[in-house]
């Protein structure tokens, strides 16, 4: 079964134009990967229908915006993948 | 249709905030200066309108199933396919489906029919978002009231 990240990374190679030996799990997905934000939808739909989840996109952009967390947080793939697990995981234990 | 106005809805048939589908009726104008340029003496409806005509029509579904409480804007088009040509006085049948609500965005698809033949379709993403003022919101419950928005389907939504 693929990893968390393996999918992120499919899902990115199948999205956006990025070769996929640049994507690293260190990678920040806007940041490094240069990603734009309509890109980012199509990552989200995708993520979404793939996990069976629902990323609570604006709740984490209220929390950058209002100094609560970083981008880093939620945009760096390691720390991205580790947010679908934990939704995941939520979603397995409602 | 008001071309003009770019309010391409005439009325809203059916709303169905359960199967989050919608369908909606426009009559293209048999008179418009659109089609003096699009085109001279062979009128046609631009493609971009019937593509807008589509957004128009998945924007009503996700204002509705927000109970008007965000705005769609349009983000993208996938898969956007026109495949017959769309004449002055013709009726379309414009109808969208909800394939994916996330978090701040909203995905659906659409289509328009002409006498029961599908003549275009598109995946379109949209960006959802509160309304960004109150009289933007009060503007469009006008206009949803003057395509007969069914109102009253709201509160079983």
């Amino acid at each position: 079964m693929a990893s968390t990240f393996d999918t992120v990374v499919n899902i990115i190679t199948e999205t956006c134009d990025i070769p996929r030996d640049t994507i690293k799990p260190e990678s920040h997905a806007i940041n490094d990967l240069g990603i734009d934000s309509l890109d980012f939808l199509d990552i989200a739909f995708a993520i979404d229908k793939t996990f069976g989840i629902k990323m609570p996109l604006e709740q984490w952009t209220q929390e950058v915006n209002e100094g609560k967390a970083t981008t880093e947080q939620y945009f760096v793939l390691q720390n991205l993948c580790t947010r679908i697990d934990e939704l995941v995981a939520a979603k397995r234990a409602a | 249709m008001h071309l003009e106005y770019f309010r391409l809805i005439d009325r809203i048939l059916e709303f169905d905030p359960v199967g989050r589908t919608i369908q909606a009726e426009a009559i293209v104008p048999t008179q418009s200066t659109i089609f003096e340029g699009h085109f001279p003496g062979h009128p046609l409806m631009p493609g971009v309108l019937l593509l807008e005509t589509m957004a128009q029509t998945s924007g009503w579904m996700i204002i509705g199933l927000t109970g008007f409480t965000r705005m769609p804007f349009l983000a993208a088009f996938k898969e956007a396919k026109l495949r017959s040509f769309v004449t002055p006085g013709q009726s379309l049948i414009a109808r969208a489906e909800l394939l994916h609500e996330g978090s701040g965005f909203t995905v659906t698809k659409a289509e328009i029919k002409v006498e029961g033949k599908r003549v275009c379709n598109a995946e379109i993403t949209f960006r959802v978002v509160a309304f960004p003022t109150p009289a933007f919101r009060a503007s469009m419950q006008e206009v949803a009231a003057a395509i007969a928005f069914p109102m009253e389907t709201l509160s079983h939504g």
